[in-house]
């Protein structure tokens, strides 16, 4: 068996560090993807609170803390970001392992707002998108999920082959920030 | 132009695909000429229209626009499951 290095999405790419803002890689050990069964979702939801303490979050929001999250991801869909799913969530929704599919980055820092609001066709600022909102939207043309971490720091995650576009695209607007002081 | 997404709230137009005019599709003994229209014939209005986009760029919904191409209000939006467009009959 040949000897294989496994790289994360974003290896070689970040960290990335301008002006104010940072963004870093997260490589959550688990992603998996819920999508409740017919009739199942309240069952769903009870069993992932009661297993991972996260109930199966409402559109736009995330529920659970750092390490065990449960994040909107659109339509009758969740991600179980963190924990490996518990087996009884299995009889109440089909699970599917996307673990590494995701290129997660977290930007934080005085001005990670202006940084992505020159990307995203979202009001991101605190007082309106707040600790806990989650958000499936577009970040420049890259179908992007979109969290604000209960530290106030940015989570965002794209397209694991879409990684190299998402940090060229943030790096290019943290620098026009940066520029204007 | 900003669409109401039924599930996600407002957002902004690029986050959506159109589709096209939002038709009911005629029941199964309608007829080639019923089916020929469904197909085919589409009306032009200066006004109000009703038309199907895809919010592709968010949740995933199919969603049912009714929007004025005069003034590029939208007047309404609905999932496109509760508007029953499968079966005119």
């Amino acid at each position: 068996m040949a000897e294989l290095i496994a790289k994360s999405a974003c290896d070689g790419l970040l960290p990335l560090s301008i002006g104010s803002v940072t963004v870093t890689e997260e490589v959550p050990e688990h992603l998996t993807g819920l999508a409740p069964f017919k009739g199942q979702a309240e069952a769903l939801s009870a069993a992932m609170q009661a297993t991972h303490g996260a109930a199966f979050p409402a559109p736009n929001r995330a529920t659970g803390k750092a390490g065990s999250r449960a994040v909107w991801f659109g339509r009758e869909m969740a991600l179980l970001v963190g924990p490996a799913p518990d087996a009884t969530l299995a009889r109440h929704a089909a699970l599917t392992d996307q673990s590494d599919a995701w290129a997660v980055a977290r930007v934080e820092g005085d001005k990670a707002e202006d940084v992505l609001a020159r990307l995203v066709p979202l009001d991101l600022r605190p007082e309106v998108f707040k600790r806990g909102h989650a958000a499936r939207t577009q970040l420049q043309h890259l179908t992007v999920s979109i969290n604000r971490l209960n530290d106030g720091a940015f989570q965002i995650m794209a397209f694991r082959s879409m990684a190299a576009t998402l940090v060229h695209d943030l790096k290019t607007a943290m620098e026009a920030v940066a520029a204007r002081g | 132009m900003r669409i109401t997404c039924p599930i996600c709230g407002e957002r902004d137009r690029r986050e959506f695909y159109y589709q096209g005019a939002a038709m009911a599709r005629p029941s199964e003994d309608a007829g080639a000429e019923a089916f020929h229209d469904y197909v085919h014939l589409r009306d032009n209005p200066a006004g109000v229209t009703r038309d199907l986009w895809y919010h592709e760029g968010g949740c995933g919904a199919w969603i049912v626009v009714e929007r004025n191409t005069l003034t590029h209000e939208i007047l309404s939006t609905e999932l496109a499951e509760a508007a029953s467009l499968g079966d005119a009959s």
